[in-house]
């Protein structure tokens, strides 16, 4: 220690949680009514990502993070006003779809390709950090098969805790079932992780580092190259909210005696 | 067209096989009567000493041996690769465990094929094969199909599918003298909760535990400790499984009161779990969109909040009891 990381975080935007969404027919296959209208934000396990990711350089002083972004320009601009007031990075863009309808495989060409065109990124010393899952496709499928793009066969995904020793000693926790960690230690880079919610808080805006940063966002999002993002070759055969909505029984007056008589009886059903 | 299926499935070191796992050969069997050309097993770890003969399956195979004992990448994906150059598979249907999908996006990436993960439902229809799964963490739903990539891999949700009956044990081909390269050593399993197992997914009952249990209450007091100690009470009686909303799992970060067995595996919710319970009650929680998708597999529902109108009420719960959670789970502890 310290060892210098060169740490790429992949992440794009979402659709805000709270928003309503409804499923609509495009051209380009199922889409969301007014997506590009929907207030979005970074996706939340790949937030996690980054703010681990910025821990780290604070720890092993030299290393650097870049943010790759796969997602429609103008979206990713307003995202980055609030995510750049973060953590500092330098952010590489790709212009093109972040529907959750489009394939995962060319999300992981287009990052591949971004990524490979970083001028000063050294693989030998790389982390690749994302969220384990996105918000929007919520398959887990991007991060693995762009590491098997770079040859990154050190993966590891649901991860909460990774601690950094010496020579490129890893600890890393994995979630697995049941509330568990499964805890493994890996040496040497490349490594992948795919992050779960990790234990920092959000960081709070600092608009000197948001200011910093966008000197390099601005450009980055110019330069954006596009990539062809579709939905492959699904064949949607239907695309709907679920149904489901409940009738609510609403009990305003009931004793807590009476309820927990109730619960009870449910309970032992 | 008539698909070649591999189910790809993992034995821990005992070589037993888990729930999740008998119903993705459930499944795999159903698919191979609806009319699949082939169906094949494809075991990596140990081989299985349970006798899986009525899943009716052509061959099985198995990749076993100390390095492919372990729940790690870069030696599962060797051995399910190998697994399914050897079947020769157009399809590979494989349980939504932790140690599946750690890797299966990864064997998709390496054979040249396509991939669903989370699926909850395979069928076939005018002889094609369809599969439902969700899009937007359990806020869209949708059946696919796949037109010519393949093969077309799959991860497949617990709870989709009857599990086959145990019977006769059948006969092994083992593939062995894999290249394998790894840095990577699986040191231990770690419970996270202090010890008290409270993530129960086997349970038939969710307990979500809301924000609403450390905030101050009608008499301007916090009564964290009274909180945890009805809470853990109620799970323990109950062999509930302890859930927790984003707000609650978020406050010890922040430094605020907390439960000590509260940590953000409990997280249900957008960013947390989606887990499969049959029954789920809600206490001291506010119902919000971004937690109640994680509910999405909870059949029936039932919460507790001194809000008439939070979000359970407006058709996310079949009852809401308006009432002190406090006063509540104290009775229901008492009759249980
Ligand atoms: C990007 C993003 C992702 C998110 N992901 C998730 C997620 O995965 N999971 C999740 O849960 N949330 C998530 N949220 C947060 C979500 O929007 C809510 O803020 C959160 O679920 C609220 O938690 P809560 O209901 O426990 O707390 P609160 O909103 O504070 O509600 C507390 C409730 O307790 C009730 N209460 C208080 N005292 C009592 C009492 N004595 N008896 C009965 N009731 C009482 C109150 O009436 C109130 O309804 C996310 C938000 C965002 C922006």
């Amino acid at each position: 220690m310290p060892n210098v990381y060169h740490i790429v975080v992949c992440g794009s935007i979402v659709p805000d949680p709270l928003q309503t969404l409804e499923p609509v027919e495009s051209p380009a296959g199922p889409s969301l009514k007014n997506e590009m209208m929907l207030p979005a934000v970074l996706d939340p396990w790949a937030s996690h990502a980054l703010y681990e990711a910025a821990e780290l350089v604070k720890k092993c002083p030299g290393s650097k993070v870049w943010l790759v972004s796969v997602a429609p320009k103008a979206k990713l601009q307003q995202v980055m006003m609030n995510i750049a007031q973060k953590v500092p990075f330098e952010l590489v863009a790709v212009e093109g779809a972040s529907s959750g309808f489009m394939e995962a495989a060319g999300t992981a060409n287009a990052l591949a390709t971004a990524i490979d065109g970083i001028a000063d990124l050294d693989k030998s010393r790389l982390l690749l950090f994302g969220g384990w899952e996105s918000a929007s496709r919520g398959a887990g499928a991007v991060m693995q098969m762009l590491g098997e793009k770079l040859h990154v066969t050190e993966q590891f995904q649901g991860v909460d805790v990774l601690e950094v020793g010496d020579d490129d000693q890893f600890l890393i926790k994995e979630r697995i079932e049941g509330g568990s960690y499964q805890v493994n230690e890996t040496s040497g880079c490349p490594v992948l992780l795919g992050w779960a919610t990790g234990n920092l808080p959000e960081p709070k805006n600092n608009p000197q580092v948001g200011m910093l940063n966008m000197r390099t966002v601005m450009p980055a999002l110019q330069r954006a190259t596009k990539a062809d993002i579709t939905t492959g070759d699904v064949d949607y055969k239907s695309v709907s909210l679920p149904k489901q909505k409940r009738e609510t029984r609403v009990e305003k007056n009931m004793s807590a005696d009476a309820i927990a008589d109730e619960i009870v009886t449910w309970l032992n059903e | 067209m008539s698909e070649k299926i591999l189910c790809l499935i993992t034995a821990n070191t005992e070589g037993s096989l888990d729930k999740a796992t008998l119903e993705c050969l459930g499944l795999a069997s159903k698919l191979k009567s609806d009319g699949s050309a082939e169906l094949v097993v494809g075991c990596i770890g140990k081989e299985p000493a349970e006798g899986i003969s009525n899943c009716g399956a052509d061959k099985y195979l198995v990749v076993s041996g100390e390095a492919f004992e372990a729940s790690r990448y870069s030696t599962d994906i060797v051995a399910a690769q190998a697994l399914l150059e050897s079947a020769g598979s157009t399809v590979v249907i494989a349980p939504s465990s932790s140690r599946i999908q750690r890797f299966i996006s990864g064997l998709a990436a390496r054979a040249n094929g396509a991939v669903d993960t989370h699926v909850t439902g395979i069928d076939t229809e005018d002889g094609r094969l369809t599969a439902t799964r969700w899009f937007y963490r359990q806020r869209i739903e949708s059946k696919i199909s796949r037109k010519e990539v393949r093969p077309w891999i799959m991860s497949v949700e617990s709870g989709c599918a009857a599990a086959i009956e145990l019977g006769d044990s059948v006969s092994w081909e083992a593939i062995s003298d894999l290249e394998i390269a790894t840095n990577t050593t699986v040191k231990t399993i770690e419970a996270t909760s202090g010890g008290d197992q409270t993530i129960r997914p086997d349970s038939d009952l969710l307990f979500v535990a809301g924000a609403g249990w450390t905030k101050k209450q009608a008499d301007n007091s916090v009564k964290a400790d009274k909180a945890a100690a009805l809470i853990l009470d109620f799970i323990n009686r109950r062999k509930a499984s302890l859930g927790s909303s984003k707000s609650m799992v978020d406050l010890g970060s922040e430094g605020q009161a907390v439960l000590p067995f509260l940590t953000h595996l409990h997280q249900i919710g957008q960013t947390g779990a989606t887990p499969r319970h049959l029954k789920g009650l809600a206490t001291c929680c506010h119902g919000e969109e971004p937690h109640a998708v994680g509910w999405r597999f909870i059949k029936e529902r039932r919460a507790i909040n001194m809000d008439a109108n939070c979000g359970w009420a407006h058709g996310k719960a079949d009852v809401l009891y308006v009432a002190d959670a406090f006063e509540v789970m104290e009775k229901v502890n008492e009759k249980l």
